[in-house]
């Protein structure tokens, strides 16, 4: 089985500290991380090949800083890594980016399966992976626990809302892990030596001839970042109290009839 | 930090510390009060190929240098040092394997080793400590086979075991001359795991006797020639001692860390206790010491990987840790006051966990008396 993982660096956000004068984030020295989710998604992708065989690359779109995180999956058991890079590529949104990693794609072997996270801690997004497939146009199932083949069938379990479905689709297929997917396991010491000296390819504008330069980069994005700013904290609730039920409950009304929204 | 690490060294350090932090360090106070380690708590360092650290590339292993083992170590030491020395007692029985084994030896000890599995040292007999010599355990050489005899005591790893290197007199007449070792599987037919000890410190360690009642070893289980076996496990425990050494640094160290925090969390008068000179000076005092350790620890590992003699070195540094390690873990819980005595603190464990460091791999006395001995012939 061909797997695809699409992995982001991204900052650590629970590191990151927000400027009390300027009211924005500290984004110097704070660490950049593996996107925790996509970790989840590479440990769905390890856990496919141990059962079913076959071989895990992983992809991430990025500045050259980003192969610390390829460097990081190869640890984990990852047998390939590409890094998705250029100049070209800089400023790209979600349209632009998941364009660009589905043509990355085509170029390397036909796959089976590609996972992604659900999305990134720092944009929250959750488009680009969903996007690919659209580009691509194959099936998606997103918010995935796990996978489990059946010939050439997937049955997978997906977590909704409302509980968890189970849904059987044909390859190939891209799908979104979560955190509930699974326990990412740690690099062993051996691949960790190994994967610092691994020499990580790069693929860029160059090696997609067949890709469509206007949809990439900042120019290929349709979205437009307006403004950016911290949202003002809005007042706070109020707890009303009580002894009983309704007692709270006549306070309640009391207060509505009062701001004349009964 | 004391050590200019290399990047390399740096992230295999940041994976062993997030492991141990995450998966070994939330059992080590109910581990320790029960006074065994979980077999899935070893599961996560042999995921990670802990167990593989020192063996060397030809026979699978990760074959690191002694130094980078060293450093490994001394985190895992941090977490809890009776896991650390679980893994690191298999290389103790290895180092035997590789200074004076065949090819083949090797990698069927790796081989052991390679799934998932630990080994044993099995010199110490209930009278023959600190004078091996005195052992009455015996080999008798039956065909193309040895039959071996005996118990050994104390045996770090007794009951986890998959193999051993035992030692044996193949001459019982003729003292530490008639000593030879061997790979002895630990399902032989006649090995029993005895009592396990109820230890003071180092309680996620597993310490047993071992009872050898006619176990039948090939003759090409011996490992060096017939009577080196005395001569062996002195220099296999040459290098090993720099090894117990980096694990008392890693229990400092932990100490200095707990107390730190502590001592400016701490308010009395109305002041962080660490703003108070008397403190200040058992910190510093302590910082010193680890410091120090840390050093001599990294020197010695550094001339093992360079093939030298660390009889002295080792037997130095072994010495000057283990004594700065109990002077640093009393501190702490002197830091901590009556918290520090208290079992619901993490200090009291750190001071039983370091007693047995004078002890062990050669009492203390004994490394004196070596390191004055080399001295002598050394001014001769």
């Amino acid at each position: 089985m061909n797997i695809v993982v699409c992995i982001k660096q991204v900052p650590d956000t629970t590191e990151i500290k927000i400027d009390p004068v300027k009211n924005t984030l500290i984004r110097t020295g704070v660490p950049s991380i593996m996107n925790p989710f996509d970790k989840n998604a590479l440990e769905t992708g390890l856990t496919l090949k141990d059962r079913y065989g076959g071989k895990v690359t992983v992809i991430s779109m990025g500045p050259p800083q980003a192969k610390a995180v390829l460097r990081e999956a190869l640890s984990m058991g990852a047998d390939e890594a590409y890094l998705v890079t250029d100049r070209a590529f800089g400023g790209s949104d979600t349209y632009a980016t998941s364009y660009i990693l589905s043509q990355a794609i085509k170029k390397l072997d036909d796959f089976d399966v590609i996972l992604g996270g659900k999305q990134a801690i720092d944009g929250d997004t959750g488009q680009t992976a969903p996007s690919i497939a659209e580009h691509l146009g194959t099936a998606r199932l997103t918010y995935i626990l796990d996978l489990e083949v059946n010939g050439d069938k997937v049955i997978a379990r997906r977590q909704v809302e409302e509980g968890i479905e189970v849904i059987e689709a044909r390859f190939p297929i891209l799908c979104t892990a979560t955190k509930e997917s699974n326990k990412p396991r740690y690099a062993t010491i051996k691949r960790k030596i190994a994967s610092l000296k691994a020499e990580i390819p790069e693929i860029t504008l160059a090696d997609l001839p067949d890709a469509d330069v206007s949809k990439m980069g900042l120019k290929g994005s349709p979205t437009k970042v307006k403004a950016t700013f911290t949202p003002k904290r809005s007042a706070c609730g109020v707890t009303i109290e009580g002894n009983t039920p309704g007692e709270i409950a006549n306070a309640l009304i009391g207060k509505l009839a009062d701001g004349k929204i009964l | 930090m004391s050590l200019l690490y290399t990047e390399e060294q740096k992230e295999l350090l940041a994976l062993v510390r997030e492991m141990a932090e995450n998966e070994i360090k939330p059992y080590v106070k109910e581990a320790d009060e029960k006074g065994e380690c979980p077999k899935e708590l070893f599961k996560w360092g042999f995921d990670m190929g802990l167990h593989m650290l020192e063996i060397p590339e030809e026979y699978g292993g990760t074959g690191l240098s002694y130094e980078t083992t060293a450093m490994i170590f001394e985190e895992l030491a941090k977490v809890d040092a009776g896991y650390a020395i679980t893994f690191v007692t298999t290389f103790v029985a290895l180092r035997n394997v590789i200074l004076a084994g065949t090819k083949e030896q090797g990698q069927y000890f790796a081989d052991k080793i390679r799934p998932g599995s630990f080994a044993g040292f099995a010199l110490t007999e209930p009278n023959a400590g600190s004078d091996p010599a005195a052992m009455r355990s015996t080999a008798v050489l039956d065909g193309d086979e040895y039959i071996l005899n005996g118990t050994k005591t104390f045996i770090t790893n007794g009951a986890l075991s998959d193999v051993f290197v035992g030692f044996f007199k193949t001459s019982p007449a003729a003292g530490h001359k008639g000593i030879s070792a061997f790979i002895i599987d630990a399902d032989a037919p006649g090995v029993t795991v005895g009592a396990h000890e109820n230890k003071m410190g180092l309680r996620l360690s597993n310490t047993t006797d071992l009872i050898f009642e006619n176990v039948r070893v090939k003759a090409s289980a011996m490992v060096g020639p017939e009577g080196s076996g005395f001569k062996l496990a002195l220099n296999a425990l040459n290098l090993s001692r720099a090894f117990v050494a980096t694990l008392a640094v890693g229990i400092m160290q932990r100490a200095l860390d707990e107390s730190v925090k502590y001592a400016k969390e701490r308010k009395q008068f109305g002041t962080p206790i660490i703003k108070f000179q008397m403190v200040q000076a058992l910190l510093a005092d302590m910082a010193i010491k680890v410091e120090a350790s840390r050093c001599l620890v990294n020197n010695t590992m550094r001339m093992m990987d360079q093939g030298i003699m660390v009889q002295k070195e080792g037997s130095i540094c072994k010495t000057f840790v283990s004594d700065c390690a109990q002077e640093v873990t009393s501190n702490a819980v002197q830091i901590f006051g009556g918290y520090g005595f208290s079992k619901e603190y993490p200090v009291e464990k750190l001071m039983r966990d370091c007693k047995v460091f004078q002890i062990f791999e050669g009492a203390n006395q004994i490394q004196r008396m070596t390191i004055a001995n080399v001295l002598d012939k050394e001014y001769r």
